[in-house]
Formats: structure tokens, sequence, C-alpha cells
């Protein structure tokens, strides 16, 4: 017997850790990996959720988010394969041309 | 200590080195594959939770297809390694701190007041059947089928926006 | 369906077909359209798949009609599918159909179905002298979008509901305003044509910022969207919100509607081709806020007040733009004003609360003004051919001429240096026409038809329905009667110096002396809308008996007063009909005007002509109380406000300098003197690093922005835990 709230806890946990490598790291690959993390540190806690409440709807929202996230890693990834053949770089400190 | 909350534990401990060796790990290609990793543990505790059909998906589209996906960009950009600046020197402890504090915070209000503070029953064997999928593809085609079907459009445009970005310019004179 | 549902509600189910049959036909010219056109049937298989479409439509509309009256004016809303279930707001796909819904169904549809088969000719044409035949499709795939569009504004359950429909005719408005949004109306290259179209847009945004704070009271006063809901709340709630309510709505009218002071879109709006102008910009898109004050009868009728400004509103409308059409040269851009002024008249109606007469001359107007409209395509299309012709004769194989019909020559608004061929020909020119009843005699006796029907002449269909109006206006409102009497007579008087200056006296120009009269494609769906403009005045005879619409409406509205005959008013109003038609006779008619010669009015009023030629200067004024404060407070914030106080002053002097300051001092000074040097270096570097850090919020590294989102985060979730 697992209470839900570990679930939970742990689903925190990643998402902080996360959250932490889109804020440390500068490579925009690994902030991007680092975001699909933190997708699915919040999956994790829709299944539990889902589980305990006896319900699908849980389950089928992250199918979607699944879905969605493979449509954001597609453009994402053509995105920074397009900046990286602009500024040879993906170094995300590189990109700050918008500074004011 | 029931032998179900000693496996939770195992399996967190791994979940989490996982997610900080993606973090910490200076090469991409170590931080992606330990990021797959860190998707099959995920799958296992869907798995665990009853949900079979989130558990396949996870495996084949995150621990598959996307990040075969990022792996294959990393080595197509020889981008495994960034040469070290100082740009942002205090931004890793800030950063640090404050996610130590959210974690905090989290737990605290997880622990002391979440709502459904019910507790996850091993999966038995009717959670685990057929009959479990049949229910669940039940609901996904019929009271989410216009949803279904509109994520089908948003993966259609997306794969052709990344086409287009990616495409060379034409040449115009 | 079941059997017993066919009988209670007949064709109803047939409803939301209303919007999926233009939709399959824009789907069908979507997919097939590039495929048709590869063939040499393409063009006529794109314009009858377009026009079954919208015929489709019409037959729909017919069948719920029929429906409706074997049902006593009674039918459910029909219910397509679930739309937002939010809370307590439960809103759907429903499908209104009431005699008023379907008044508008039937014209709008029959009168997009003549328009539709007209286009098929027209746009052939207009097409080739655009040179860009694949541009074919396109056009017609925004017509049909622009029919469904239209089905989901009229038959709307809810404010919501004919809020997206109010927002997708807008849509298509600006779409087909740009048709050629790379050129000019005279086919040069220019951003002219997309300038109007986003003119058109954001003018209407502003009408619909109206609405839309309308539907924001709305939602919060009575809870709901859904029609009947919202009439049986507004019994119960303090007039002062039916008020703001109304008078918000009025706005969003005043835009759609093209009403004083949001007009100005209109007229640029004559850039679409002239099915558009017709379709959209007479006929039917424009009418919608006539519709939009119709429908929510019941809360005008609340507010007395509300009534008075609405009416007020459109019978200054219909003076003010009767004026300006006397002072233009444009064919197309007297119509334009023409329907300003119409519009103004339905205005006018619906908020005396003569609902019917305002219908009634909404359906009649859609008819004559559809006539003049494509009857002035139908001229322009003759001048452009005739001017084609006379190019081809005079320049065989010139090397400026590259198939376009001039399309780098500057145009020369001054006939005096007007030289054949050479200088740019604007086809929308009434300078330009002249003896036109001769090289166009159809389109001349279609083009009369419509005119006498504008001008209200007995028996046209334009007579009954404006009579209506005024003679409801002379029982209610003096003010307004007497204003739109005035219009009246200007609307005589610049419809009869149009016939005078296109048709009749001498051409005044090589193309108009070579203009060929168009093709039956063209001329058959104009003879149509003549019978209409010429018989629709049956609709609501104003004898014992006859009064159809009226009571057909009568449904909808509950109350409705049927006037008899009213001599005098009608008397006066003919009068001066006849009138005016003389004077422009004795003006333009007597002595046709010369290639070359000033108007003939401007010689003899001068600078009160001028004012109507420049429109009253409201472009200019808009521009320079709008516009131009517009651009100086941008730049003031950008300039001053940012720039010199924000980052000049208040950075750099403000805290760069106190930091540098304090810094020098404490090292200067009291460190080297009096011996504190650590704590005078740590306050040093510690107000270094805090300007460091302040500098750096704006430092442009996305990093550091996730940064303080995360911040944002942590203080919320503390907050939570706190609170």
């Amino acid at each position: 017997m697992v209470p839900i709230n570990y679930y939970i806890v742990l689903s925190a946990i990643l998402f902080t850790i996360g959250a932490l490598g889109v804020l440390v790291r500068r490579n925009a690959l690994i902030i991007f990996m680092s975001i699909e993390l933190m997708l699915n540190a919040a999956n994790l806690a829709m299944v539990a959720f889902s589980s305990v409440l006896q319900s699908f709807s849980g389950q089928i929202f992250v199918f979607f988010v699944i879905a969605v996230a493979a449509a954001e890693v597609a453009v994402g990834l053509a995105l920074i394969v397009e900046i990286f053949k602009s500024k040879r770089s993906i170094d995300v400190d590189q990109i700050s041309s918008l500074k004011g | 200590m029931t032998l179900d909350l000693v496996f939770f534990l195992i399996l967190s401990l791994i979940a989490i080195a996982t997610a900080l060796g993606m973090l910490l790990s200076r090469n991409a290609i170590y931080s992606a594959l330990f990021l797959v990793l860190n998707f099959v543990t995920v799958a296992v505790f869907y798995l665990l939770l009853g949900a079979p059909f989130i558990a396949m998906a996870q495996i084949t589209i995150y621990a598959g297809a996307i990040m075969v996906l990022f792996l294959f960009v990393i080595m197509l950009l020889g981008a495994e390694n960034l040469p070290e600046t100082q740009t942002l020197p205090w931004q890793k402890y800030l950063a640090g701190g404050l996610a130590a504090v959210l974690a905090v915070e989290a737990t605290f209000i997880f622990l002391t007041r979440a709502r459904p503070a019910g507790e996850i029953a091993p999966p038995d064997e009717a959670v685990n059947t057929i009959a479990n999928l049949r229910e669940l593809g039940d609901v996904l085609f019929r009271q989410y089928l216009l949803p279904f079907e509109v994520t089908s459009i948003l993966l259609l445009v997306a794969m052709v926006g990344a086409i287009v970005l990616i495409r060379k310019e034409k040449r115009v004179h | 369906m079941h059997a017993a549902e066919t009988v209670s509600t007949g064709f109803l189910f047939l409803a939301p077909w209303l919007v999926f049959a233009p939709v399959i036909g824009l789907l069908t010219n979507i997919v097939l359209g590039a495929w048709f056109m590869k063939r040499p049937w393409g063009e006529n298989a794109v314009g009858i798949v377009a026009s079954s479409a919208s015929g489709a439509t019409f037959i729909i509309s017919v069948l719920l009609t029929y429906s409706l009256s074997a049902n006593h004016g009674e039918l459910p809303p029909w219910y397509l599918a679930e739309w937002i279930h939010i809370g307590d707001l439960t809103l759907d796909w429903q499908f209104r159909v009431d005699s008023l819904s379907t008044t508008m169904m039937l014209f709008v549809s029959g009168v997009a179905t003549l328009i539709h088969i007209y286009a098929i000719g027209y746009m052939r044409e207009d097409v080739r002298f655009k040179n860009d035949v694949g541009r074919y499709p396109r056009f017609f795939v925004f017509f049909n979008l622009f029919l469904a569009m239209m089905m989901i504004l009229v038959s709307a359950d809810s404010y919501l509901m004919l809020f997206v429909g109010w927002e997708g005719v807008g849509l298509c408005s600006f779409l087909l305003i740009g048709f050629w949004y790379e050129l000019d109306t005279l086919g040069r290259p220019s951003w002219a044509n997309s300038n109007a179209g986003n003119k058109a847009f954001i003018v209407n945004r502003i009408g619909d910022f109206g609405f839309l704070i309308a539907g924001f009271i709305m939602f919060w006063a009575f809870g709901s969207f859904q029609f009947d809901v919202v009439f049986e709340a507004a019994q119960h709630v303090a007039p002062g919100v039916i008020l703001a309510i109304t008078l918000l709505m009025l706005v969003g009218v005043a835009g759609k509607s093209a009403q004083i002071p949001l007009y100005v879109w209109l007229p640029d709006a004559m850039a679409g081709p002239t099915p558009v102008s017709a379709l959209i910009h007479a006929a039917t898109m424009v009418t919608a806020g006539v519709y939009l004050i119709a429908r929510s009868a019941e809360l005008y009728t609340l507010v007395p007040e509300a009534q008075f400004i609405v009416a007020l509103t459109g019978a200054a409308t219909a003076l003010f733009a009767a004026t300006i059409a006397v002072g233009q040269y444009d064919i197309k851009k007297v119509l334009a004003y023409s329907t300003i002024s119409q519009l103004g008249f339905m205005v006018a109606a619906v908020g005396m609360g003569a609902f019917v007469a305002g219908m009634f001359h909404l359906v009649t107007h859609a008819f004559f003004k559809a006539l003049l409209f494509l009857s002035a395509g139908s001229v322009i299309l003759g001048l452009e051919r005739g001017h084609h012709h006379a190019e081809h004769s005079h320049h065989e194989g010139h090397k400026d001429h590259k198939g376009k019909h001039s399309p780098n020559v500057r145009a020369e608004r001054r006939a005096s240096e007007a030289k054949p061929g050479d200088e740019a020909f604007d086809p929308n020119d009434m300078r330009n026409m002249g003896g036109m009843r001769k090289t166009m005699p159809v389109t001349f006796w279609l083009y009369m038809i419509g005119t006498l029907a504008l001008a209200g002449i007995v028996p046209f269909a334009g007579f009954w329905s404006k009579d209506e109006i005024l003679l409801e206006a002379s029982l209610h409102y003096p003010i307004v009667y007497w204003l739109l009497t005035i219009a009246a007579f200007f609307t005589a008087f610049y419809m009869g110096r149009q016939i005078w200056m296109v048709f009749f006296g001498e051409p005044r120009h090589e193309a108009a002396a070579h203009a060929e009269e168009s093709k039956p494609i063209i001329t058959v769906p104009l003879m149509v809308l003549a019978a209409l403009s010429l018989l629709g005045g049956v609709l609501n005879l104003p004898f014992e008996g006859f009064h159809n619409l009226g009571h057909w409406l009568e449904y909808t509205f509950h109350e409705v007063e049927s006037l008899p005959l009213d001599t005098g008013v009608a008397g006066i109003s003919t009068g001066l009909a006849l009138l005016a038609i003389l004077a422009s006779w004795f003006i333009y008619g007597r002595n046709p005007l010369r290639a070359g010669e000033v108007d003939p009015l401007k010689r003899q009023l001068g600078p009160a002509f001028v004012v109507a030629e420049r429109k009253w200067f409201v472009d200019e004024i808009y521009h320079a109380i709008i516009v131009t404060p517009f651009v100086k407070v941008s730049q003031f914030l950008a300039d001053v406000i940012d720039g010199r106080f924000w980052h000049d002053w208040f950075h750099e002097t403000v805290i760069a300098g106190t930091y540098n300051w304090v810094s020098n001092i404490g090292l200067d000074r009291y460190a080297d003197q009096r011996g504190i040097d650590a704590l005078a270096n740590g306050l040093g570097r510690l107000t270094q690093w805090f300007a460091g850090i302040l500098r750096k919020v704006q430092n442009g590294f996305v990093r550091s922005y996730a940064l303080s989102v995360l911040l944002g985060v942590v203080l919320i979730v503390g907050y939570l835990i706190l609170k």
C-alpha cells in the first residue's frame, strides 16, 4: 500500500529537477529535455490521481499530453536546428539579442 | 514496511538519480541517455498505478521516438559539449535555492493538505486485464473522440511546421 | 429522423445545412480548385460548385420558411452540438428558426446566389485584366466562407454564436477587400487595396469592442447569452444596465453597418471586386447591424432613450452620407455613400421601434443596391473592354503594354490632360463615361430600374419601404422625419446626377465610346434583381390585406402596427424625389458634361461642393485627432518616458550615479581618511554587485527570465501555504 501522496511528492521532486535544468543549463537541447522531464512529472501525478479516483480521465489527459509533447519536440527541435544554423551554437546565452 | 513500499522507494531513488544525472552530465549524450532511463522508470510507475496503456505509450513515444530524435539532433549538430563561459555566474545558486524552496513548499503542501489522501492498491488482476484497456478505448473513442481527432491534426500541423522551418529557402533571383 | 418528428417540425433538421452547404462548396474548391483550373472548363466548374452551394442554402431557407409557416411561426431551436459548458454557463450550437431569421436567410441566400452566378462571369474577366487567372478559385472560396458565416450570424440562438458569425463576416470582408492585395483599384502595384482592407478591419474592431463590452455586461447581469433567457431576464433588471448594453451594442452596429462615426471604412472597402461590394458591402453584411438591433428588439423597447439615440444616429448618417454622395466622381463611391445613407434609414427605422419597416427596407435595399452595384460592375467591365479595344488599336505592340491594362501609368484625375490611350485610365471615374446608354443598352435599363427604386419612385420597391420608414418617423420623431426626408431628396439627386453623367451626353473618353455590352451570365442575374426591385414592394404594401411581411414578422415581434398609406407623407417624398431628378437634369442633363469640364455643380456651389467632394474632411479630421496623437503619444512614451526618463535619468543618473557617488565617497574619503577600509570596500562592492543585478534584469538571457518565473511560482505557492 503506497499512499498517493508519495507519488505526488516524487512528482514534485522530478518537476523541481526539471525546472532546475531549465534554469542552470545553457545547452538548448538539455533545457528542452528538462521541459520533457517536467511534463513527465505532471503526467505521473495525473496517472496517480486517475488511479485513486478510479477514473480514466487522467489517463486520457496524459495520452494527449504525450501527443502534444511529440508535436512540441518536432517543432522545437526544428527551431533549435535553425538557430544552430544561424548562430553556430545552441548556447541559449548566445541568443540574447533582445536585451533591453 | 510492505514490499510495495520498498519497491516504490527503490524505483523513486532510481527516478530521482537518473533525473539528477540528466541535470548534471557535462555531455548532452549522457543526459539524453539518463533521461531515457528516467522515462522507463516512470513507465514502471504507470504499470504499478494500473495504467498499462500509458506505460506502453510512454516507452514507445517518449523513450523511443522522442529521445531518439533528441539523440539524433545532438549528434547531427555535434553539440555534446558547450565551452565554459561565465555569462550568469550567480544563476546557478539562485536557481538552486529557489528550486529547493519550491520542492520543500510542494512537499509540505502535498503531505499536509492534498485532498484525495487515498492509497493506491497494488495492481490486481481486475485492473490489469484486457477489459481495462477495452474500457479505456471506449472512453477515448466515444467521450473524447473530437479531442482525439484534433490531436491528430495538431500532429500533422507540427510535422508540416517542422518541415517548413528546416527546409532550405528557395533561391529567388 | 423519426416519422413523428418530421411531422411536427418539418424541415427543421436541415437548419445546420445552411452552414454546411457553403462549407462543402468551399472545401471542394480548396481541394479541387487548382486541379479544375488546369482544365479548359475549370472556371465554370469552380463557379458552378460555389453557386450550387449557395443555391442549396437558398433552397434550405425556402424549406425552413415553409416549415415555419406550417407551424404558425413556432419552431424549437435545433440543437447541433455542445459548445461551451463552464460552470453555470451552458451554450450550444443551436439554430434559431423564427420569422425574423428566415427573412434574413431567404434574402441573403437568394441575393448571394444571384451574385455568385454574376461573379462567374465578372471574375473571369477581372482575373484576366489583373493578369492572374490562378486566383479565380480563391474568390469563390472566400465567397462561400462569407455565406457560411452570414448564415451562422442570422441563425444564431445566442449573442455569442451571433458574434462568431459577426467576426467571420468581418474576416471575409477583410479578405475580399484585399483580394487584389498587391494592387490598387487601377491595377497598379501598390498597397492601397490591402490598406483599405486593414482600415475596414480596424474600424470594425472598434465597433466590436463595444459589442464585446455589451456582451460582458450581459453575462454579468444575466449569466447567459441565449436570446430568450436574456430577454426574459432583462425585464427584471435596472434600466441603466439595459441602457449600457444597448448603447454599447450601438457602437458595434455603427462599426458593422457603417454609421456615424465609424462609417469611414465602407467607401474604402470599394477596393474589393464589384461582386464583393454588391454582396458584402451593400446587400448583406452591412445589414448585420440592423439585424442585431431588430433581434434585440426586446432590449431596445425597454429603454426609449437608447431608441432615440439609435434613431438619431441613423437619420444623421442618412443625411450626412447623402450629401457626400453628391460630390463623388467614382461610380462605386457614389453607391457606397448611398449605401451608408440607406443603412442610416434602416437603423433609424429599427431605432424608432419600426422593426417591420426597417426589415422591409433592408430586403428591398438588398435587391436594388445589389442591382446597382452589379450594373456598375457591368459598366466598369464594359469600359475596361472599351479601353482595351482602344489601346489595342492605338498601340499595336506598344512596349509598355504587357497584357495588363495600363499597369504602370499614373492615374491622371484631370481630364484636361487626358490623351487617349496614354494616361492611366480609371474605369470607375464617371468623368470618363458618358453616352453609355447607346453602347450598353441592357445595363442602362437595368441601372434605370435600380435608380428609380433607390430614388423612391412609385411603384418601385424602394418607394414602399422608404415611405413606411418616413411615415413611422413622422408619427414618432419629427426631427428624424425631416432629416430622412432631406436625405431622400439628396438620394434622388445624386442618383439622377449619376444617370446623366454615365449614360447620357456624349462619351468623354474613347473607352466609353468603345464600351461593349456584357454577356448574359452577367446580365441575366441582373434582370432577376431588376424584377425584384420592381416588384419587391408587394412584400408589404400599405393596404389592408397586403401587410405580408408585417404579419410574418409578427410571429417574432408579437406587436406590429400596420399603417395605412399616408398620402401626405408619400406625396411629399415622391414630390421631392421628382424635384430632385428634375434638378439633376437641369444641372447635368440639359447641358451634358464635356470632357475636361469642371463639374457644373462645383461651378455654382464652389466651396460647398468641395466639402462634399472631400467627404466633409472626415478622414483628415480622424487622422488629425486620432492617428497623429496616437503616433505622438507612442513616440513620447518610447523616447521621453522610456528613453530619456527611465533609461537616461533613472537608470544612468539616479541608480548608477548614486552608487558611484556612494562608492566614490566611501572609498575616497572615509576609507582612506578614517581607516574603515574593509567596511567601505565591502559597501562599494555590495553596491556594485547590487547595481549589476539591477542592470541584468533586462539582460536578454532567457534563463534569467525563466528564473523570475520560478521566483513568481515560489512566491505564489508560499502565499498559498501561509494563507
